[in-house]
């Protein structure tokens, strides 16, 4: 029930889940200090905090993964001790992984299916997760192999497993972080329908708008400790925001005096078949991305983001050299090298493994993108000196937050990673910068970080393709919104024209007008 | 036609040891756990299955020393790789150079000996059909055991739940361990069958192929059960095509060379390997997409409590 006292008053009653003093201590790290939850049945708790700030330590430990060195927890006020998940899955409590917990080379079916005890049969629990992935609104196919789904259809498969164990408590890390607009609603409409059931939800989120209009309850966390117990909707996001930082976040501004000058990136009718029989067909994609200007597209995932930004970066060539043209050089049949050479940056959605190489050090993961036009390889052999100089400018410019000054890429966190990967990328002055979900997962300090860095690379005079799911980042950042669905890529609106529902319509597959929706770009 | 007929009696006997050995590592491999200690685990099961079979007289208590004797040696891997996280690759091939130490010390005291094979099967009627019938009704305990143990592990690995649990952490340990499946444990089981595999197959050749002990007389089949684990790309029916091309190749180059064909012998060796390569590389080839291996193969996993 939503509650507008200015702090939360606690319900009658015993708490089903309490958290009393849990500590998490590694080593002399204490990841979380003396933290004091109550949750409450038919209530969404949300919890917010910076990357870092424990959440996930926290959760791990409501969720059995991991043993307080302090504290205790109760369940409907007796003490509850963990020894590992499916004890927890067992007292009900259910949780929504933020890094999938799937299996690349297994079935939907089967990924579910290891979610849950086994105690029905395969068939039976096919038939249910059908049943249950339709009722609440996100189809599946039980059949396919997770590695050929889009980030947004994992999370579905997490979500849809999670609810199958019928919970009572019920954990969700960053859920919308991939869904549009639309699919957020579903979301939250099958979120308040569980809440009405009578289950606690724990809600984990940056979208500080979404935890007001959601959650009853908000817990705010920073390095470790809990801030405040307070109530979201008495709040703003910038008094919730201030709390989770420790101070002002700044606000994203775009400078005035923004130049649009000559095309610099032209897709001229991009058909590509997919290399996976799973994949998307591109259809006569075209656009044309000017000096100075910041073009977005949005769409749901898997509608042929990830083929674009392939055939983009030259990671697909394509028979056409003219189907690509980089500053005015027909590019469709170069390397992703050459492409480089040109003036062109790319920065792909996934972190680890695309972006960078995780076990490699960021020194070496900034020579892998710059070896070819930065003078970080001379004569064939490596200047050591200079790849450390470009970690340390992107670490200074950025803001990168690391334990040593030259670490593993896998040991940041997800919004520093991707702080460095940005950053590795826009120092190298790009002509054109082609980004893929450039704050997915990532905080809120962070990601105002990364657009202003997007929108300051525009100031400069270079084209920025952004491709997210976040329409508040879009329309924060960007002059022009196209929409992807199927393949196609609709005719762009100006950002001001764009609403969530005219861009709603057209990710799922409308058009605005009555006639068939064009592919081509005015030139 | 009689001729014919002995050379699948013999391709079929060659095969086994393999298809044995490389279904235990498949099953391993599946779990996540790359063991290339198969060598020396079969060594040391031929070694103890002809000690357990010359001392007590039987076959079976000779096969089920070699089980045991190779499921201890896994348990060393096992305990090195799982419990002290140590790298497997390395691990594993100390395991191998320990394996033929072990074995020649062991089977010092039965070089020279000789044990009565494995007895085949005869049934009446069926056995005595021609041609057919000693090929299908007429080979050693083993062969069928092998195939048995191929189907059982099929089934097992798609058809039941612990056999997902299984493929599982061999996809993504965090993730099965997120989701509270304990991993180490169920790697050591694998690593364990791997062993015992392993260790029967050893047994195979001085109890049925063979009735005396030499030491080294594995010959490298471990590496080859190996490739074959791999150029099947980890499906157990895949490994039958494997196991038994490679024992045809391997008899019929050996029949070959003693019709005198003028090709030079070591290149008639080399010739199982050639082809074995090529078939199952072509085979994996025509699978569309996605990655066959176990994509937390060889990796080292840590629980954070």
């Amino acid at each position: 029930m939503p509650d507008s006292t200015p702090a939360a008053q606690p319900p009658a009653g015993t708490p089903l889940l309490q958290t009393v003093g849990l500590t998490k201590r590694y080593g002399n790290f204490l990841a979380n200090e003396k933290i004091d939850i109550d949750i409450w049945p038919q209530q969404i708790h949300a919890l917010l905090g910076e990357n870092g700030a424990g959440k996930s330590t926290l959760v791990k430990t409501i969720y059995g993964l991991i043993q307080p060195s302090e504290g205790e927890m109760r369940w409907r006020g007796e003490k509850m001790v963990l020894s590992g998940p499916s004890e927890a899955r067992g007292r009900g409590i259910g949780m929504v992984f933020q890094h999938f917990s799937l299996f690349d080379n297994l079935t939907v079916a089967e990924n579910v299916a290891l979610g849950l005890d086994g105690k029905e049969s395969f068939k039976d629990m096919s038939a249910r997760l059908e049943q249950v992935s339709n009722v609440y609104g996100l189809p599946l196919d039980p059949k396919r192999e997770v590695w050929q789904l889009s980030v947004g259809e994992r999370q579905r498969i997490e979500i849809v497993r999670a609810l199958m164990q019928d919970p009572k408590f019920l954990i969700l890390d960053e859920p919308t972080a991939v869904l549009t607009p639309q699919e957020a609603d579903q979301l939250f409409t099958v979120l308040n329908r569980l809440k009405s059931e009578g289950r606690a939800i724990l809600y984990i989120s940056h979208k500080l708008e979404e935890v007001k209009r959601l959650c009853d309850t908000a817990t705010i966390l920073r390095g470790g400790k809990k801030v405040s117990t307070c109530n979201p909707k008495a709040e703003t996001a910038a008094s919730l925001a201030r709390m989770m930082v420790g101070s002002e976040i700044k606000q994203v501004k775009a400078a005035a005096n923004r130049r649009i000058t000559v095309p610099r990136l032209v897709v001229n009718d991009l058909n590509l078949a997919p290399d996976d029989p799973h994949g998307t067909r591109l259809e006569h994609i075209s656009l044309e991305l000017k000096g100075g200007e910041i073009l977005g597209i949005a769409g749901v995932a898997g509608n042929g983001q990830d083929e674009l930004f392939a055939a983009l970066s030259g990671e697909r060539l394509s028979q056409d050299p003219g189907t690509v043209v980089i500053e005015g050089i027909a590019a469709g049949h170069l390397s992703i090298t050459q492409r480089r050479k040109l003036g062109a940056a790319f920065v792909p959605e996934e972190r680890l493994g695309h972006g960078t190489a995780p076990r490699m050090k960021l020194s070496e993961n900034a020579l892998l993108t710059g070896h070819a036009a930065s003078g970080m390889v001379q004569h064939g052999f490596v200047n050591t000196a200079a790849t450390l100089k470009t970690v340390d400018r992107a670490t200074e410019t950025f803001d990168v937050r690391k334990a040593k000054r030259d670490p593993e890429a896998a040991s940041l966190s997800g919004g520093n990673l991707q702080k460095f990967i940005v950053g590795r990328e826009i120092l190298r002055n790009p002509a054109v910068l082609v980004v893929s979900q450039p704050t997915w997962g990532v905080d809120a300090g962070a990601a105002a970080v990364i657009r202003q860095a997007l929108l300051d690379l525009a100031t400069a005079g270079a084209a920025v393709l952004v491709t997210s799911q976040d329409l508040d980042e879009l329309a924060e950042i960007t002059d022009r919104i196209a929409v992807m669905f199927h393949g196609r890529l609709s005719e762009p609106l100006a950002t001001a024209d764009a609403s969530r529902e005219k861009l709603g319509l057209l990710m799922g597959g409308s058009s605005l007008d009555q006639k068939e929706a064009p592919h081509a770009v005015s030139a | 036609m009689a001729l014919v007929e002995a050379i699948i009696l013999s391709v079929l006997a060659a095969s086994t040891p393999l298809l044995l050995a490389a279904t235990g590592e498949l099953v391993t491999e599946r779990a996540g756990v790359l063991n290339l200690g198969v060598e020396g685990m079969m060594i040391v099961g031929a070694a103890c299955g002809f000690g357990g079979a010359w001392l007590s007289g039987s076959i079976i208590i000779g096969a089920l020393c070699g089980i045991v004797a190779g499921t201890l040696l896994s348990l060393i891997f096992a305990m090195m790789t799982l419990g002290l996280a140590v790298n497997q690759v390395a691990t594993g091939l100390a395991l191998t150079i320990l394996g033929i130490g072990l074995s020649g010390l062991i089977g010092a005291g039965f070089v020279g000996e000789r044990i009565a094979p494995a007895p085949h099967l005869h049934i009446p009627v069926l056995t005595d059909i021609p041609f057919v019938g000693r090929i299908l009704f007429g080979e050693d305990g083993f062969v069928y055991l092998s195939l048995a143990l191929v189907v059982a592990v099929w089934w097992f690995l798609y058809r039941t739940r612990a056999g997902l649990v299984l493929r599982a952490c061999g996809d993504n340990h965090l993730s099965a361990h997120a989701l509270g499946y304990p991993v180490l444990r169920i790697r050591m089981y694998a690593v364990m069958f791997g062993g015992a595999c392993a260790g029967l197959a050893g047994a195979y050749l001085p109890l049925a192929y063979t009735p005396f002990f030499i030491p080294g007389m594995t010959a490298g089949r471990g590496w080859i059960a190996l490739a074959l684990t791999v150029f099947a790309s980890w499906r157990p029916g895949w490994l039958v095509i494997g196991a038994y091309l490679f024992g045809a190749v391997t008899i019929l180059q050996l029949h070959a060379q003693g019709w005198g064909i003028g090709i030079p012998s070591q290149f008639m060796s080399s010739l199982p390997y050639l082809a074995t390569v090529i078939v199952l590389v072509l085979i994996s080839r025509a699978r569309t997409g996605g990655s066959t291996a176990p994509a937390a193969l060889g990796t080292v996993f840590v629980p954070d409590r």
